[in-house]
């Protein structure tokens, strides 16, 4: 699924777009890092509520397609420049994870 | 490439601004170097956990980095208060870190399971008081 296809399916504000073209496949849940890390496919929709600096370094390690910021968090003002600096897909929802999760198409 | 290419960091104590900033530049290099995408990712997983460990639990410490044609070996270094129980350490799920740590996303007990899971070899020293020394090697695919 291309990232414009999934930011209609959740109505989600775009805080940085850095591949329009990029294919999201499949997804992962969780704020714990570590897990995340661990767990998340790479390309994948990754829905949290986490929103510190340490999501955009995990992001980029783990190579997750985009960061889907679920329940109407925004990024914190860290994480919101360093997704910009480090231009990394992210955008931000107001439905809940699950609620997102389902929507998503993903 | 018969001889190594050396890198080396210092990683700050509870800098969460900086961390990460280590893997990140061995994964840039790696991708210059044209190493496979899935071996990038283990080499980029377990080392930003170790780095992580050191900013949380060492108040920093040194990575040094050999990258051979085949393989890649990293070294962390610290002189963190030590690990008194190596295998509990490694339990998934086991973590010391504090709740100020976990609501930064940490703590999840799975830094060093997932540096021992996506490394070909794996050797922790610890001495309680001293430090503790990593040693991981990625075999590249």
């Amino acid at each position: 699924m291309k990232i414009n296809d999934l930011i209609k399916n959740l109505n989600a504000d775009i805080i940085n777009i850095a591949d329009v073209d990029r294919e999201i496949v499949g997804g992962y849940c969780g704020d714990f890092l570590s897990v995340v890390m661990g767990k998340a496919p790479e390309s994948a929709g990754w829905f949290t509520i986490m929103n510190n600096q340490n999501v955009a370094a995990v992001a980029t390690l783990t190579d997750v397609g985009v960061i889907i910021l679920c329940d109407g968090v925004k990024p914190d003002p860290l994480l919101d420049k360093k997704v910009r600096d480090v231009d990394i897909n992210c955008i931000t929802t107001s439905l809940s994870v699950f609620d997102a999760v389902k929507k998503s198409g993903l | 490439m018969s001889e190594a290419l050396h890198l080396e960091f210092e990683v700050a104590g509870n800098n969460f601004v900086s961390a990460g900033g280590a893997s990140d530049e061995v994964k840039k290099t790696l991708k210059m170097l044209g190493v496979s995408t899935a071996s990038i990712r283990k080499v980029a997983i377990a080392m930003y956990e170790g780095e992580i460990n050191m900013v949380i639990h060492a108040g920093g410490g040194r990575a040094i980095v050999d990258i051979y044609r085949d393989r890649i070996v990293i070294v962390l270094q610290d002189n963190g208060p030590g690990i008194p129980d190596i295998d509990l350490a490694l339990t998934e799920g086991y973590s010391t870190a504090t709740d100020s740590i976990r609501d930064l996303g940490f703590g999840a007990g799975m830094g060093l399971p997932n540096m021992k899971k996506y490394t070909d070899e794996f050797k922790i020293e610890s001495e309680v008081g001293k430090g503790t020394t990593v040693t991981m090697v990625v075999n590249f695919v």
